[in-house]
């Protein structure tokens, strides 16, 4: 049986309308799985020495398990974020004769052998190995090495049982946040003690038998879970959240792309991913402390000039790239009801301008570190307000990508093509090299007032620009129209 | 009000649509019927200017459509739910269209009171998003936003499928009474032989992209169709 499900598996996967399409990025998420493997390998079989070379004095397997503990909660982050849960079209299924345990063992089976349990699998395999090597007793190593495995796999299922609520995510990082507090200020040995815990792992070999037991728990906990729900009216029926009307009439004063603006907002309210791209955003803003508090870039480096365009015009980028994709599930619509294509872009630009407008009243407080900052960030919002508008929107047009709006944001890589990638180019490349050239030949003022300069004539001569922009649309439409039709891709 | 010449569209070697001269006069109730793959839906789509015609061109009031956008303030359809704004209650995306054709809300409240008996107390007022919505009541949503801005030509695909037999009815009504208006050129397309022949004057049979049979609707019609469609 499970060879069946394996086999339709794989025709999904082979079979798919994307797979063509988007080799590309799967190669480069393929590379990027290789070289994070071969990372974690080479962890591995390097921690136990690099750990002996910088602290002789303790044990690096009693330094080890004092982390384990923030290794289990961050890794039960990122996994929240990371790791999908294991689905299958079981629609199909449930009316042919198919015991439902089967399909529930399955999905479960299957996650078994995710990639993230696999980083897990080729750190512990050789580290493992070099601590059988250095003198540590092969029993207590081997059950030690199963217990870590437990673990692992509890990590696996507990994940799917907390992935679906906020809550569960806020307490995560609650802990993460607390006990490092309690260890980092000496208020509580939070890192001895369970250090400890999970020394205990290995000084005593029959424990492995809790870990293992935890992992076969929470898959038995997974499974009558996920037994009970494989009805249609259960769980495959989406649940549907109540609407809220929202009116927005503020926006009305912006005349008469009024209504796109007020469509764009609650488009970008009322979707994961596009309400996930807002909080990245603002997060962003942070982005310049690390490269402020860093000493080896002076006050006018190229870098901050980076930092800046990256800073302001974040959700110009997140948001702008995928222009007009975001309205491709009912791009066909748009293009025949009475919309003028240009009204429609501009109301795009309007909204990006008033985000970029935004990013840098909130990366104001960055005067901190001297006037050059400000100087900096109000240099690349202009220039991002004048030219990278235009040159997302333009980059925009070679958009032929459905986007299923429902989608989360995380990892989510549809809707990415070529374009995605060749936008990042003109967007932070162009600007850093004119002002590199400018701060070598001239001065800071000058780099920096030319960026500004440039930014400003591309907001004067908006409407030509706009028309030319709009012209293109229009010539690319059919190809819209019909890109945007495919599902799955 | 419409006129299709020298018509073709092709994808590959396969001719999907080819007509050579089909003219669609003001004010008439215009049925397009055919079977799976025949061109329905390829030519409301041309019609449309949602693909390019291989060959060929459709006028919509002395505008050729593939060239300028002038013919869409007075052409309104829905083809499919493509068409809805999946994160937009009903009353919303009335609106947002309300708007697009100059209608206020007051507007586009007078029109949709006259649906009530249509949408059966499913669509208004019910706090969830399009996307929420049955397939049904989805459709209604989409066939009653086409209604919106006076249109001159109302452009509708298979609106009859998907519903249930109640709302099958109360549309044919809504169809006829907006057919009646000498202004209004309806549109539809549909596999319903019944219906087809009840609200349209008169009725094309596409064939493999080919019109192959163009009736004015009179008492024997449906028997003519069945014939056709049977044998």
């Amino acid at each position: 049986m499970f060879k069946h499900f394996a086999a339709l598996q794989w025709k999904s996967f082979f079979r798919s309308a994307s797979l063509g399409k988007s080799l590309a990025v799967k190669i480069l998420m393929g590379f990027f799985g290789l070289y994070m493997l071969g990372t974690m390998l080479s962890l591995g079989v390097a921690l136990f020495f690099a750990i002996r070379e910088m602290v002789p004095d303790v044990d690096p397997l009693v330094l080890v398990s004092r982390f384990l503990i923030y290794w289990v909660l961050v890794e039960l982050v990122l996994r929240y974020f990371m790791q999908k849960l294991p689905v299958m079209d079981v629609k199909p299924m449930l009316t042919i004769p198919i015991a439902k345990n089967k399909i529930a063992h399955y999905i479960l089976g299957r996650s078994g052998v995710s990639i993230y349990n696999l980083f897990d699998l080729v750190f512990f395999v050789p580290f493992a190995i070099v601590l059988g090597f250095q003198g540590y007793s092969f029993l207590n190593v081997v059950c030690w090495f199963f217990a870590m495995m437990g673990l692992v796999l509890t990590i696996n299922y507990l994940n799917f049982l907390i992935n679906k609520s906020d809550r569960a995510l806020l307490i995560l990082l609650g802990l993460v946040v607390g006990l490092y507090g309690l260890d980092y200020f000496d208020i509580y040995p939070v890192r001895e003690l369970a250090g400890d815990l999970f020394y205990g792992l290995y000084e005593h070999p029959i424990f492995v038998a809790i870990p293992i037991l935890l992992a076969v728990g929470m898959y038995y906990l997974n499974y009558s879970f996920l037994r009970k729900t494989l009805f249609l009216d259960a769980s495959l029926e989406r649940k549907t959240k109540e609407a809220e009307t929202a009116h927005l009439s503020w926006t009305n004063r912006f005349g008469d792309i009024a209504p796109f603006l007020q469509l764009d907002l609650k488009l970008i309210w009322r979707n994961k991913r596009t309400k996930a791209q807002v909080f990245i955003s603002l997060a962003m803003i942070l982005y310049g402390l690390v490269f402020y508090t860093m000493e080896d870039f002076g006050m006018n480096s190229a870098m901050l000039v980076l930092v800046g365009i990256l800073m302001t015009g974040i959700f110009l980028m997140n948001f702008g790239q995928f222009i007009p994709a975001w309205d491709s599930a009912y791009y066909s619509m748009m293009m025949s009801q009475n919309i003028p294509l240009r009204k429609y872009l501009e109301a795009k630009a309007g909204l990006i301008a008033v985000s970029v407008v935004g990013m840098f009243l909130l990366s104001l407080p960055y005067v901190y570190f001297g006037w050059e900052a400000l100087l900096i960030n109000l240099g690349a919002a202009l220039y991002n307000l004048g030219i990278n508008i235009p040159v997302i929107l333009f980059f925009g047009s070679m958009n032929k990508k459905r986007i299923d709006l429902t989608k989360s944001a995380i990892g989510n890589m549809q809707g990415t093509g070529a374009a995605q990638f060749l936008v990042g180019i003109p967007l932070f490349g162009a600007p850093m090299i004119i002002y590199s050239v400018l701060l070598f030949l001239v001065s800071f003022e000058v780099a920096i007032g030319t960026l500004a300069l440039l930014g400003i004539a591309g907001f004067v001569f908006r409407k030509p620009i706009l028309d030319t922009i709009t012209a293109v649309y229009r010539r690319k439409k059919y190809g819209m129209i019909a890109g945007f039709k495919e599902k799955n891709s | 009000m419409i006129t299709a010449q020298h018509l073709t569209k092709r994808y590959g070697g396969n001719i999907v649509l080819n007509i050579e001269n089909l003219e669609i006069p003001k004010g008439q109730s215009f049925g397009l019927v055919g079977n799976n793959g025949a061109g329905k839906t390829t030519f409301f789509s041309l019609l449309l200017d949602l693909i390019q015609p291989t060959s060929g061109h459709i006028i919509n009031n002395d505008i050729q459509v593939d060239v300028s956008e002038a013919w869409k303030p007075f052409t309104s359809s829905f083809i499919d739910e493509t068409f809805l704004i999946g994160y937009l209650t009903p009353e919303e995306y009335f609106y947002f269209i309300g708007e697009l054709r100059g209608q206020n809300k007051a507007d586009v409240n007078a029109l949709l009171a006259n649906f009530e008996d249509f949408f059966h107390g499913e669509i208004l007022g019910q706090k969830k998003y399009l996307r929420d919505l049955s397939k049904g009541n989805q459709k209604k949503s989409g066939i009653v936003a086409s209604f919106i801005g006076n249109p001159e030509v109302v452009i509708l695909d298979e609106p009859f499928a998907n519903l249930d037999p109640t709302t099958q009815i109360r549309l044919k009504g809504i169809i006829k009474d907006l057919a009646a208006q000498q202004e209004v050129t309806v549109l539809v397309s549909s596999h319903d032989l019944l219906h087809v022949t009840d609200v349209c004057e008169r009725i094309v049979v596409l064939n493999k992209g080919e019109v192959v049979k163009d009736i004015q609707t009179s008492t024997e019609t449906l028997k003519e169709l069945e014939t056709f469609f049977g044998g």
